[in-house]
């Protein structure tokens, strides 16, 4: 496992000696349990360097949202995954805000964070807890079912491709389109390869489905695209923001949903909490995000040589940041590896933090809200009823299959 | 130290010290102001850190930001005009003695 091969003064030469752990944070055996490991990287040193695949890593909740927070030094145009676009051809166009640094990101993030306002949250809101109430009626009468196609995928799709204003046909292309993309962010492992591999026909329907003929009027696609009339982006920019979308906005949620799911199913006091109070939907969404953190890592790259928890990194070079193990820092939290629902979870960065924090997180928090809300008043108990299935992907974390049983309340 | 007094719904007041630096947002959630969620955590994208500023504080502030602006017009409770987000004032020996109304929701 994880043990601390060397200290060498060559990558730490600044100040305090960089441990190299033999750590591959993208293998399968990680993914089925990656917290032990965060424990050891975040006992190791501040910033660590991981031999496999030649990165400094950071995984204390202090150096991660120091990184976070110092976009200048460490920049997302190279690329927030492992593949350096200073050096490699990106496997597709580079997003216009993801994998963008101020002043081009500062204008793109404006027009998504309009369309994607808490004044709009307002609006759509109410449509949002109808759907979440309807599929929790419907799972009540089928009482045994499987959480996540059925629920943590079916809800988010019977709300989000609606709000976004896609045509009907095709969206069986959302999933596995975002699947590729968070697995692009890994290294060139067997999930990324062949992921990029049947990426062909995802990529086809992602882009025709960009258009602005395509999006239907009044939704967030449209609304982007509207964009382009008052001058705030260009007439090839939407499509590609409209991307970004349709990229990050269903799979994220599939997996906060289902980490919420899968925590009331194991923890059935905090179950019985929420279902005394349903007015903690949210923070038990939210702390649901901090305890499992659907996204896992982010990369950086260095645009200079700088000095971060008393180590030296070179420029140009990969950063990898542990959102997970920021989030159960125990040097930032009292018991991290407890859910609590109560939890006073502000801070967390399971959205990330600073400019390029999560855009979509209000659209997330409303839909695991209004869900969770018609569980505490609906459900009354959540029994796993078969094998729970892990899936894999590079950066995202979340189940494959959850079968589970709903008793009425 | 300078001082912010948080003026609950119910008009109950709390006075906390705050450090220079500080936003009031952090200087409410780390001294258990329930009323303040911060859902954002202070990057200024969330609106739920929504507060009355007290009227001979207003000006003293400094001005809003057109994101500031936009986000407060989805905030839950009313805006009115002495609406601020609680995560954009950052806390100096020149509003030592603040007050901030703590609006009845957030979300």
């Amino acid at each position: 496992m994880a043990t601390i091969d060397s200290i060498q003064g060559a990558t730490g030469s600044g100040t305090n000696a960089i441990p190299h752990l033999d750590v591959d944070p993208f293998a399968l055996e990680f993914f089925d349990d990656p917290f032990p490991t965060h424990a050891r990287l975040r006992d190791a040193a501040p910033v660590v360097y991981l031999d496999k695949w030649n990165v400094f890593g950071v995984a204390r909740y202090a150096e991660v949202h120091a990184v976070l927070h110092d976009p200048a030094t460490f920049c997302s145009s190279r690329g927030v995954g492992l593949s350096d676009f200073a050096k490699e051809t990106p496997w597709r166009p580079p997003s216009l805000i993801l994998e963008a640094d101020p002043p081009a990101h500062t204008r793109t993030r404006a027009v998504l964070s309009r369309v994607l306002s808490p004044a709009v949250m307002k609006q759509i809101r109410d449509h949002f807890a109808a759907n979440a109430e309807a599929k929790i009626d419907e799972l009540l009468e089928r009482r045994s079912f499987d959480a996540i196609s059925d629920l943590a995928e079916s809800y988010p799709l019977s709300v989000f491709p609606d709000a976004m204003g896609l045509k009907k046909e095709g969206r069986e292309h959302l999933l596995p389109y975002a699947g590729l993309v968070f697995n692009a962010f890994g290294p060139p492992n067997a999930l990324r390869q062949e992921a990029i591999e049947r990426s062909a026909p995802h990529q086809a329907y992602v882009q025709e489905q960009c258009q602005r003929d395509n999006l239907a009027p009044g939704g967030f696609g449209a609304c982007i695209h509207a964009q382009v009339d008052t001058g705030a982006i260009t007439a090839p920019e939407a499509p590609l923001l409209v991307r970004s979308l349709l990229s990050a906005g269903i799979d994220t949620t599939v997996n906060g949903i289902g980490a919420a799911i899968y925590c009331l199913a194991r923890f059935p006091d905090q179950l019985a909490r929420l279902r005394q109070d349903p007015a903690l939907a949210r923070n038990a969404f939210e702390e649901a995000v901090r305890f499992e953190s659907p996204v896992q890592t982010f990369f950086r790259t260095t645009t200079r040589d700088v000095e971060i928890g008393g180590s030296r990194i070179g420029e140009g070079e990969k950063v990898l940041m542990f959102l997970a193990s920021a989030n159960r820092d125990p040097r930032r939290w009292d018991n991290p590896d407890q859910y609590d629902i109560t939890r006073r979870t502000s801070g967390h960065v399971g959205f990330g933090s600073g400019i390029h924090m999560c855009v979509g997180q209000l659209v997330a928090r409303l839909e695991g809200e209004v869900l969770l809300t018609a569980l505490a008043r609906k459900v009354g108990g959540i029994e796993i009823t078969g094998p729970v299935k892990r899936r894999y992907n590079n950066t995202l974390r979340g189940l494959e299959s959850l079968p589970v049983t709903f008793t009425p309340a | 130290m300078p001082t912010i007094t948080f003026i609950q719904p119910n008009n109950q007041s709390r006075i906390i010290e705050a450090r220079d630096g500080e936003s009031a947002m952090q200087v409410a959630t780390s001294n258990g102001i329930d009323e303040i969620v911060a859902e954002c955590g202070g990057n200024a994208m969330c609106a739920t850190c929504h507060v009355y500023v007290d009227e001979q504080w207003i000006d003293r502030l400094a001005p809003m930001s057109g994101d500031e602006d936009a986000l407060l017009d989805g905030a839950a409770a009313e805006r009115l005009p002495n609406s601020r987000l609680s995560c954009q004032i950052t806390m100096a020996p020149e509003l030592d003695g603040l007050i901030l109304r703590l609006p009845d929701r957030q979300i």
